[in-house]
C-alpha cells in the first residue's frame, strides 16, 4: 500500500508537469523545461551523494561529458539529435568510470579534492583543445541538427515533451532504483561502509556502480541540454556546474527521489527572483541556503519524510 | 571448524594481538573474557578481516580466510555482530534484513528462520532501524547476521546495557544456534551470562589466550574469574 502511494505522487507530479505544458505562461513553461533537464542531472548526482554519500565536487566533469559527448558527435562525426543523445549518455558513463577507478581510492575530504581536480582538468582541456570543442566559444547546434526524426527540439513545445518524457523515464528509473535492494545497498554503504563490508559487501564497487550510474544521469542530461538548448560551452562544465546540483539536491532533500527536482525547481526561481532585485543574486542565495542547513538539513523533502511521510522514498 | 594459529595483529605499528592461538569447534559456544585492552575484539576483527594480521593463519573448515579480502569472509559463512551494533538506521527492519540476506542470495526461508529465533522483530518490519529499544537493535543486529546462515557466529559483548529480559533472550538464542550446529565465539564480561551458555571459556591477556577452561569446572571454581577478569 505504501509503495503504491509512493508511485501515486510520482506519477502526479509528471502529470502536473503534463498539464503545465497546456496552461503555462510561455515564460515559465520555457523554465520547466530547463529545469527537467537539470533535474535529471541533479537526479544523478543525488544517486552519488544522497544515496550512497559520494561528496563530489566534479560533477562538471559528467555532465561536460554528456554535453560534447552530443555536441561533438553532431558537429564531428555528423550523428542525428538521438544517436547523439545516445552518444552523450554514455560518454558520461565512461567518464565516471573512469574517474571513480582512480578518485575512488580516496575517501571524503579527498574524495571532494579529487574529483575537483578532475573537473578542473576537464574543464581546461576543453579550453585547450579549441580546434574540437572551439574552446570559449563553444558549439552552437543548427536547429537542422536538433531533430529527433520529425521531433524539431528548437521548437518550445516539442521541447518542452521530450523534456518531460526523458524526466518521467529518469524519475520512474530512480524510483525503481531506490526501492530495490540495490538502492538498500547504496544506503547501507552511506551509513556505514565499514559495516556493509563486513556483511559482504564490496564497498568499492558498489561506490563505483553507483557513480557509474550517476554518471549516465549527468550524461543524460547535459546532452539533453545541449541539444534541446542549442548550445555547448565550456561554462556549461565549470566548477559552478559541479556546485549547483549539490545544491538542489541539499535544498529538497538528499536520499529522496523526488528532491533533486524540487531543488531544482526552487532554486531556479530563487536566483530568477533574486536577479531581479539586485546584482549580488548569489547572496540571497547564500542566505537561503544558510537558512535551509540551520532549519532543515536533511532539505525540504528530507524534513518531511521524516517527521509525517516516512514512506516517502 | 574456525582455528587461530599463531596470529599477531594489530593497528599500525601497535601490536595488540600477539601469538594468540583458538579454535572453536560446530555446536560449541566458545566464550572470550579479559580486561579491557587484552585484545578481545581487536580478535574479532582480526577474524573478520578488519584488523590486518601480520602473522600466523586464520582456517575455516581448513580453508585459510586470514588473506581474503575483508567483504569476502563474511561470505565464506562468519557472521560478526560487533559491540554498539551498527545498524543501517535509515533503513527499516525488513531492509536491514534483506541486506543481509542479499550477501549469501539467501530468501524467504533464511528469512523466515531468523524471524521465528526474534518474533519480536516481525512486528517491527515496517520501522527505521534507528527508531527501536537498544534491546531490539541488538536483535536486529543478530538476525542481520544470522542472514548469512553463518558456519561462525562472533558476538562482541552482545549483552552490555541491555534490561534483564533482553540478556535472557539474546541467551536463549545463542543456545538455539548452538543446537543448529553453528560455532560461537562469544566476547562478554558478565560471569552469570558466561556460565549460561558457554561450553569452553578463553581468558585473554596481553594479546593472547593464557588459559581454556570448560565452563562446567569454572562454574565451582569462581577464582579463575577474579585472576583474569578482576571480577
Amino acid at each position: 500500500m505504501k509503495a503504491d502511494r509512493a508511485l501515486v505522487l510520482h506519477l502526479a507530479v509528471l502529470a502536473a508537469l503534463l498539464l503545465a505544458h497546456f496552461l503555462a505562461p510561455a515564460y515559465h513553461h520555457a523554465n520547466l523545461a530547463r529545469i527537467m533537464v537539470l533535474s535529471i542531472y541533479a537526479m544523478g548526482y543525488n544517486i552519488a551523494f544522497g544515496y550512497t554519500g559520494l561528496l563530489s565536487l566534479g560533477h562538471a566533469l559528467l555532465f561536460g561529458a554528456g554535453l560534447y559527448g552530443a555536441g561533438m558527435g553532431v558537429m564531428h562525426l555528423g550523428l542525428p539529435a538521438g544517436p547523439g543523445l545516445v552518444a552523450g549518455t554514455f560518454a558520461g558513463g565512461l567518464m565516471a568510470l573512469a574517474v571513480g577507478v582512480l578518485a575512488l581510492r580516496t575517501t571524503g575530504v579527498a574524495f571532494m579534492i579529487v574529483t575537483l581536480m578532475f573537473a578542473q582538468a576537464g574543464y581546461l582541456a576543453i579550453l585547450y583543445f579549441g580546434q574540437w570543442t572551439r574552446g570559449d566559444e563553444g558549439i552552437v547546434i543548427t536547429r537542422a541538427a536538433r531533430a529527433i526524426g520529425p521531433i524539431d527540439l528548437s521548437d518550445d513545445a516539442s521541447r518542452y515533451l521530450v523534456a518531460l518524457t526523458l524526466f518521467a523515464a529518469a524519475l520512474l528509473v530512480n524510483l525503481a532504483l531506490a526501492r530495490s535492494s540495490w538502492g538498500r545497498v547504496m544506503v547501507a554503504m552511506r551509513e556505514n561502509e565499514e559495516r556493509s563490508r563486513m556483511l559482504g559487501y564490496n564497498p568499492f564497487a558498489v561506490k563505483l556502480a553507483a557513480l557509474v550510474v550517476s554518471g549516465l544521469y549527468a550524461g543524460l542530461g547535459g546532452a539533453a541540454y545541449g541539444l534541446m538548448f542549442g548550445y555547448v560551452g565550456a561554462s556549461l562544465a565549470s566548477v559552478q556546474y559541479s556546485i549547483l546540483p549539490l545544491l538542489y539536491v541539499l535544498l529538497g532533500g538528499a536520499g529522496t527521489v523526488l528532491g533533486p527536482f524540487l531543488g531544482a525547481l526552487l532554486m531556479f526561481y530563487i536566483i530568477d527572483y533574486a536577479s531581479s532585485l539586485t546584482d549580488a543574486h548569489q547572496f540571497v542565495t547564500g542566505a537561503a541556503l544558510v537558512l535551509l542547513v540551520l532549519f532543515a538539513p536533511r532539505g525540504i523533502l528530507g524534513a518531511i519524510r521524516a517527521k509525517a511521510a516516512t514512506w516517502l522514498p | 571448524m574456525l582455528t587461530l594459529d599463531g596470529i599477531t595483529a594489530g593497528y599500525g605499528a601497535v601490536r595488540v594481538l600477539n601469538d594468540l592461538s583458538l579454535s572453536v569447534a560446530e555446536h560449541e559456544v566458545l566464550c572470550v573474557m579479559g580486561r579491557n585492552g587484552a585484545g578481545k575484539s581487536t580478535m574479532l576483527k582480526a577474524i573478520v578481516g578488519a584488523v590486518p594480521v601480520s602473522a600466523g593463519t586464520i582456517t575455516l573448515d581448513g580453508a585459510r580466510i586470514d588473506r581474503l579480502p575483508a567483504h569476502e569472509v563474511p561470505r565464506q559463512g562468519i557472521g560478526y555482530v560487533p559491540q554498539g551494533r551498527r545498524l543501517f538506521g535509515d533503513l527499516t527492519v525488513a531492509e536491514n534484513i534483506e541486506i543481509g540476506l542479499m550477501t549469501r542470495r539467501r530468501g524467504a526461508r533464511v528469512r523466515d528462520n531468523v524471524l521465528s529465533l526474534f518474533p519480536l522483530l516481525r512486528t517491527r518490519l515496517g520501522q527505521r532501524a534507528r527508531t527501536l529499544s537498544g534491546g531490539e537493535q541488538q536483535m536486529l543486529a543478530i538476525a542481520r547476521a544470522l542472514c548469512l546462515e553463518p558456519k561462525v557466529l562472533l558476538l562482541d559483548e552482545p549483552t552490555e546495557g541491555l534490561q534483564p529480559s533482553m540478556i535472557a533472550h539474546i541467551r536463549e538464542t545463542v543456545v538455539a544456534l548452538r543446537s543448529t550446529g553453528v560455532a560461537t565465539i562469544l566476547v562478554e564480561q558478565r560471569v552469570d551470562a558466561v556460565l549460561a551458555v558457554a561450553d569452553r571459556v578463553a581468558f585473554m591477556v596481553g594479546g593472547t589466550v593464557v588459559e581454556t577452561a570448560a565452563a562446567s569446572g569454572l562454574a565451582r571454581d569462581a577464582a579463575q574469574f577474579a585472576k583474569y577478569v578482576g571480577i
